[in-house]
């Protein structure tokens, strides 16, 4: 019996080792990067990102599929009706009965809506479409829904935030709950908000999605990255943005 | 077409000098970088910027595979007159993209 | 960003002081990158020409985040008047496999002698920049970054 209620004790200890970080200390990435980074992402004309969100206005205003109807012919002027869009996702989709990120609810509007083919995950186009999408949301508070149909979502993405995973045996919360500031090699350790997605990483050269950089990670900790799309990849997504609740877009983000 | 910013003052005095900042889409390959099968991705670069003022060239640069994807490029000029000021990038292929803003100078 | 120091190397005034000596320099391959590629280039550039330190400033983040793409400014230090500016300014580095990075042309139309760029740095090393003033003179100014790998990256 003894030995029993000390097992659980330990157990108990190690499971809530994994401090959450409070909410008065969250930082973006932002922070943690290089006065040259930053300046590079403040200033409009200069962001490699903005590139992007440009392409993706001329996207949002081409006629597309089927029904030869763009964006715009549905949705209007995207500065109005995309404000705040971005915040709330991933947001849950009945008809699928379960949460679609932003990329998802393009390529749903696109083949639903537009009757045309689906983007390629990650491809330029889809990117620069997400890129001008968000960006109408820069300056707002994340606010993703947690509610019940959602609930089941965010426990799976918690928990695989927190698992033990790959040949490091590392979590992601190791690293980003309990070691952020400090460095890893030459790198400063983020905590993991994705307050400016799609973002420019440096290391892309391009700009690249939330779910690009999670399987970044993913192979940094030797483990097997998530396929694009896969219902761990946005569970873990709806996770990180429930996490990251209150703080500001600031699409599209440079980092490295 | 290449998506290009290009900042740069509407209006300036006569004489002031002005500071452009541009920024093109382009992924600079170096022609180093090997592909999934060992064979390097090809060199395909924007090698030559030339910056006109009402046809006169006013800034240039020869680049190389050490400047970064989406080559960003700001110098400065005099605001001589009002006009055309005309913004071109070459690549490897010959082919040249040219974007024009146009200038009041009082 | 970290102003540095106008000064070159001494070591390598001191290969171009000795540019007619017949100084060997080998390239050992297409992606050889070596200092020596690096002064070759220059000594291309400057021939048998004095290069003088000076007036020339380089300014490059210290420790680069990502060697992919680092903010570059140069500044060199002239009137920028008909009768006394700058014509180009040429960038060197010495661990790519090449050694040059760009060349800029100016004039008096400039006003300011100052362009800022992004550039790839494969390693930690020495970045140069030579500027030619009309007179036909040559000066130069250095730095010294390192570059660091991101963190997870692809593969």
């Amino acid at each position: 019996m003894k030995a029993m209620v000390l097992a659980l004790i330990v157990a108990t200890a190690a499971a809530a080792a994994a401090v959450e970080i409070a909410p008065g200390d969250r930082q973006s990435g932002y922070d943690f990067v290089s006065p040259e980074t930053r300046a590079m992402q403040d200033d409009d004309t200069a962001n490699p990102g903005m590139l992007g969100v440009l392409q993706g206005e001329t996207l949002w205003a081409a006629k597309a599929g089927a029904t030869d109807r763009s964006c715009a012919d549905c949705h209007g002027d995207a500065r109005a009706t995309m404000k705040g869009v971005a915040a709330r996702y991933p947001l849950f989709e009945p008809a699928l009965a379960r949460p679609l990120d932003l990329e998802g609810r393009i390529n749903r509007c696109r083949s639903e809506h537009q009757r045309a083919a689906a983007f390629a995950a990650e491809s330029a186009d889809l990117l620069a479409l997400t890129a001008f999408v968000a960006y109408q949301s820069r300056g707002l508070p994340i606010a993703v829904q947690t509610n019940a149909e959602l609930k089941p979502f965010l426990e799976l993405g918690s928990e695989l935030f927190h698992r033990r995973q790959g040949q490091l045996n590392l979590s992601c919360s190791q690293c980003h709950d309990d070691n952020w500031g400090k460095r890893l090699a030459g790198a400063v350790i983020p905590q993991a908000h994705p307050t400016g997605y799609p973002v420019y990483r440096l290391e892309w050269q391009s700009l690249g999605s939330l779910q690009r950089r999670l399987r970044n990670c993913m192979t940094g900790m030797r483990a097997e990255p998530y396929e694009y799309g896969a219902p761990e990849a946005v569970a873990l997504e709806l996770y990180l943005m429930a996490r990251a609740h209150g703080m500001t877009i600031e699409t599209p983000g440079v980092r490295p | 077409m290449a998506r290009v910013l290009i900042n740069l003052p509407a209006q300036a005095k006569r004489g002031e000098i002005i500071e452009i900042k541009t920024l093109i889409g382009h992924p600079m390959e170096t022609g180093y970088r090997l592909g999934p099968t060992g064979v390097v991705f090809p060199r395909d670069i924007i090698n030559r910027f030339v910056c006109t003022y009402n046809g006169v060239q006013v800034f240039g640069a020869e680049l190389h595979p050490a400047i970064a994807a989406n080559p960003f490029i700001a110098f400065f000029t005099v605001a001589t007159e009002s006009g055309e000021i005309a913004f071109s990038w070459t690549d490897d292929h010959g082919q040249t993209q040219t974007e024009v803003r146009q200038i009041t100078v009082e | 960003m970290e102003e540095q120091s106008p000064d070159p190397p001494t070591r390598r005034l001191v290969l171009l002081g000795a540019a007619s000596s017949g100084l060997a320099l080998c390239a050992t391959g297409p992606a050889a990158a070596s200092p020596a590629a690096m002064d070759e280039a220059i000594r291309a550039l400057v021939s048998e020409a004095p290069v003088n330190r000076g007036k020339v400033k380089l300014e490059l983040p210290p420790i680069v985040e990502n060697g992919n793409t680092v903010p570059l400014t140069v500044t060199v230090d002239s009137p920028m008047s008909e009768t006394d500016h700058v014509t180009g300014i040429h960038v060197f580095n010495e661990k790519n496999p090449q050694p040059y990075v760009a060349a800029f042309e100016l004039g008096p139309r400039a006003g300011r002698a100052m362009v800022s760029t992004r550039i790839r740095l494969a390693d930690s090393q020495q970045v140069v920049a030579i500027a030619r003033l009309n007179d036909g003179s040559f000066w130069s100014g250095g730095a010294d970054v390192i570059v660091t790998l991101a963190a997870c990256a692809e593969g």
